[in-house]
């Protein structure tokens, strides 16, 4: 009795801010969302911008001068060229092999099997898999004297401490990463479109040629993008199964020696910074391009 | 999936003939690390001259793995912990309330997950540095938490979505409050999912060598970044005592991914998500 | 590229069958569809209809039969070699296409001028009706406007067959009405034969010329509407034909074919075979609108349940025994009152019962 009283005797009463801001959905459940979102703007956005700024106040010169010392010598803008002749071909390559993979896979009874055992490159982590490759692909590995066995090669061929060495370690730790990707975005297909367009003629090159590929295209272009930033910012497989000092000195590696044997913050944040820029504008300008595809729902029948 | 062409017969062995290729070569490569942590010498032949487990006890002792282990696990537990506490609710808010900047909120819960560890490490690395946390047991904790708090959130968004709304409002109608809906209903239902998310964590966190590479000292190391640095001074040590950790350290990153498996399809993550946005 | 011309007489399922592992979808079905004839592959869900469809179109190829299209034999062709249209049920219309480009795939594949192409399209959309929704993507339409889109496309080729698999399942109940006819009058337009699978037996008796009954994969009864309705020719299809009430019971009498049953329930009801060797134990069918109260009504029980359905209400009573009743009634009767229900004796069926599946009252639909 009292309740109704008491809500009728102010009808013109104006909303509580608790009640307004339920209206917009922000309650008490929605403030569930703020430590794990302060905690990614401290540990997250703030080192970020703090290393922005700071790669702006370098140990001597002006407030650009570690990045005019970055462009002005080869020995460390060369390094952007260096990374991105491993990434790039490293993630067409993976893109080029995960595709056919996944649509052989997703019609396959037993998927997790394979998929389990594609996955485990990732676990392993990419100093594990330089550690292994160092030994299989090395002059004594089992690599070398099987191709020697069969009379492939005369002499071990080179494949550690080199490009060719970094980059097939890129390409096992980022295939798996890849391939789990393209085959979310194919399995997300309805079989009934292919099966539409067998019935309306279309070859299995066809179908895939128009059908698959322009409903996984928005989909590739941002597995394009996050398999080229994780290439893009190779490290220790550069390191240990590369030449560090020569044609795999990737960009990490300049930025982790002006941190920890120069201990020079300021350039080394200056470097990052440069990457993030890399990094970002390949992003940016795929992105840009996936704009002119069709981006709505693969799935078919009722959109 | 039908009658085949010859030239669809010979594309699909092609295929499946590279797949075999690409296992084949991973496991041999894994091989390799194994069996040369196993064997007495080896070198110039197909298998080693012989058989011994004295690798493994000398590893243990000249890298100290005890400590490191230790260390490794404390801190791999530690990030576990904290990342469910922090991130389930966050992805109980994200997934029942559309509240304005929501899409702003998923960006940058989606950040740390796309930019490179190596590339927010050194800027992150130096702001510990200042705060006097680089080195220390809780500094690494911290760094590794950057990626995986995000990664719970991502992760358990759509095992959440998936649970109906209308099993909590018939909680609530029964008067269970907010803390018992959690406890009762929510933590129960949601077990798979926060126990696939965790296992996950730790696959992330033991097997993540930037950043803990960038923000450890000597006492606060983990097994990955223990084994680089032996790979790096390789020369000095025998070559069988680092495979010997290698193994150690995959094992101790393969544990949790088969048990991980056994609870969650890779593939199902992004394909119900998908699924449950279509209905 | 299409091999073959609209100008056919017949497709002939010879003998086909499917076998998934151990199970068998589909088992010797036999079947002849001349051109302009529409036939509709009637059964509850997993009874080898779509399967039958899938194998047709080329989706599925067959463990064992042939099919021929006149004397050419089609089975070893795979899909896009047949050149039939086919509408899918949940219309798999390309998302990323217009409306135009996803009728005039079909034509594309086949590599005709664009002019042609064009023609052609235009005239398909015509024919559904929908010329001013061609540069629209699927997503924008409606679902009653993809499904035209989805005819448009399949008969854009100008297929010799059309198959359609449950093209209405996804519609509401007035559109599905619709739509109904709007199928029908394509089919007469066009003069190809069109196989149409469906589990709704209305929709069925509506649109075909035949009906071919399957159940557990294999072929029960063909037959045209009304005999498939009049006649069923087991119990099971009686039942999946809407003969709710199944009563056990033994022949008594027998006059040509009408017999006199007496009923487990209690009563003797006279009632026809469609199989001249039934008896003696039979079991009895009758629709629940056939089924209604009158003073010498020979089945007797009580009312449990009643709902008004506009002409009439339906009810449920309880007979002796504890089986269940399903009837009709022109007036309201009063829940927990006893009724003498009757059926004249042309709508009552009686069936070996050791030939069909033990009576189940209220299986099927």
């Amino acid at each position: 009795m009292s309740v109704s009283s008491s809500t009728t005797g102010r009808p013109a009463r104006r909303l509580s801010l608790a009640q307004r801001l339920a209206a917009r959905d922000l309650d008490a459940v929605t403030l569930l969302v703020v430590p794990a979102a302060l905690f990614v703007v401290a540990m997250f956005v703030y080192p970020f911008l703090y290393g922005l700024v700071l790669s702006f106040h370098p140990k001597e010169g002006d407030a650009l001068a570690n990045y005019t010392t970055f462009f002005s010598d080869p020995y460390m803008y060369g390094t952007i060229w260096l990374t991105l002749r491993l990434a790039l071909p490293v993630t067409v390559i993976n893109l080029l092999i995960s595709v056919p993979i996944a649509m052989r896979v997703r019609h396959m009874r037993r998927q997790r099997i394979l998929t389990t055992i594609l996955v485990l490159p990732i676990t392993l982590g990419t100093v594990l898999i330089a550690e292994g490759l160092l030994n299989y692909l090395g002059p004594q590995g089992w690599l070398n004297r099987t191709l020697i066995t069969f009379g492939l090669i005369d002499h071990p061929i080179r494949l550690v401490h080199n490009y060719l060495g970094v980059l097939l370690s890129l390409v096992i730790t980022g295939f798996p990463f890849t391939f789990l990707l393209t085959l979310s975005m194919i399995s997300g297909i309805d079989p009934a479109l292919e099966q539409a367009a067998a019935t309306l003629g279309a070859r299995a090159p066809q179908r895939f040629r128009r059908i698959v590929l322009p409903l996984i295209l928005p989909g590739l272009a941002v597995t394009f993008c996050l398999a080229f930033v994780d290439a893009f910012s190779v490290f220790p497989s550069a390191v240990m199964l590369g030449s560090p000092a020569g044609e795999t000195r990737v960009i990490s590696i300049a930025a982790a020696q002006a941190a920890f044997e120069k201990y020079d913050y300021s350039y080394a944040s200056a470097i990052a910074m440069i990457m993030t820029v890399i990094q970002f504008g390949f992003v940016g300008i795929v992105l840009a391009l996936r704009g002119l595809f069709y981006k709505g729902p693969a799935l078919g029948g009722k959109g | 999936m039908r009658f085949e062409t010859a030239l669809g017969r010979l594309w699909r062995t092609a295929v499946w003939a590279f797949v075999v290729f690409f296992v084949l070569n991973v496991l041999a490569m894994i091989s390799t690390v194994v069996i040369n942590s196993l064997g007495t010498r080896w070198l110039g032949t197909w298998l080693p001259a012989g058989w011994t487990l004295r690798w493994y006890m000398d590893a243990w002792h000249r890298f100290q793995l005890d400590d490191v282990l230790l260390v490794t696990f404390e801190i791999a537990g530690a990030v576990v912990v904290l990342s469910a506490l922090i991130g389930v609710p966050a992805a109980y808010a994200l997934a029942r309330r559309n509240f304005p900047g929501k899409s702003i909120v998923l960006v940058l819960f989606l950040l740390p997950l796309l930019v490179p560890p190596i590339t927010f490490g050194v800027p992150l690395a130096t702001v510990l540095y200042r705060a006097g946390l680089a080195g220390t047991m809780s500094g690494v904790i911290i760094a590794n938490l950057v990626p995986t708090v995000p990664f719970t959130v991502v992760l358990m968004i759509p095992f959440i979505e998936q649970i109906d709304p209308r099993v909590e409002h018939a909680a609530r109608v029964f008067g269970a409050g907010t803390g018992r809906l959690f406890t009762r209903i929510l933590v129960p239902l949601l077990l798979p999912g926060i126990f696939a998310a965790t296992l996950l964590s730790m696959v992330r966190t033991v097997s993540m060598f930037e950043l803990t590479f960038l923000t450890a000292g000597s006492s606060s190391q983990t097994l990955v970044v223990a084994l680089y640095y032996s790979v790096f001074a390789a020369g000095v040590r025998p070559g069988q005592s680092i495979d010997a950790m290698a193994v150690i350290y995959m094992a101790s990153t393969l544990i949790w991914l088969i048990i991980a498996l056994r609870f969650v399809d890779p593939t199902q993550i992004v394909a119900r998500a998908k699924r449950s946005r279509a209905d | 590229m299409t091999i073959l011309s609209r100008d056919f007489r017949e497709l002939r399922l010879d003998g086909i069958s499917r076998r998934f592992g151990a199970q068998n979808a589909l088992e010797d079905v036999s079947l002849t569809v001349p051109r302009g004839e529409f036939v509709a592959l009637l059964g509850p869900s997993g009874c080898g209809k779509s399967t039958a469809l899938n194998c047709i179109a080329g989706l599925l190829q067959l463990t064992d039969g042939a099919i021929w299209l006149d004397d050419r034999r089609i089975d070893p062709l795979q899909s896009e070699d047949r050149g039939f249209g086919m509408v899918f049920q949940n219309y798999a219309l390309f998302p990323h296409l217009t409306v135009r480009r996803n009728v005039g795939f079909g034509l594309e594949m086949q590599r005709i001028g664009r002019g042609e192409v064009e023609r052609r399209v235009d005239e398909a959309l015509g024919v559904v009706r929908l010329t001013d929704q061609s540069d629209k993507l699927p997503g924008q339409l409606s679902g009653g406007q993809q499904q035209r889109v989805a005819i448009a496309r399949a008969i854009a080729v100008e297929p010799p067959v059309v198959l359609m698999d449950e093209p209405l399942s996804n519609l509401d109940a007035k559109l599905r009405l619709e739509m109904r006819t709007e199928i029908r009058r394509i089919h007469r337009l066009l003069g190809s034969a069109t196989i149409y699978v469906t589990h709704d037996q209305e929709e069925a008796l509506s649109l075909a010329d035949r009906i071919v009954v399957l159940r557990d994969g294999r072929v029960r009864q063909i037959g045209t509407p009304s005999e498939l309705y009049r006649r069923p020719i087991d119990i099971d299809v009686a039942e999946f034909m809407g003969f709710r009430n199944a009563l056990s019971g033994t022949v008594v009498r027998r006059e040509g074919d009408t017999v006199e049953v007496d009923c487990a329930v209690g009563g003797t009801i006279r009632a026809r075979v469609v199989d001249p060797k039934t008896g003696p134990a039979v079991t009895v069918a009758i629709r629940p609108g056939d089924l209604t109260p009158g003073p010498d009504g020979p089945i007797v029980g009580e009312v449990n349940g009643l709902e008004y359905r506009g002409e009439s209400w339906f009810g449920t009573a309880t007979a002796g025994d504890g089986q269940e009743l399903f009837f009709r009634s022109h007036m309201s009767i009063a829940i927990g009152e006893t009724v003498r229900l009757d059926a004249p004796e042309d709508r009552v069926l009686a069936y070996d019962r050791a030939a069909g599946a033990a009576p189940t009252s209220g299986g099927g639909r």
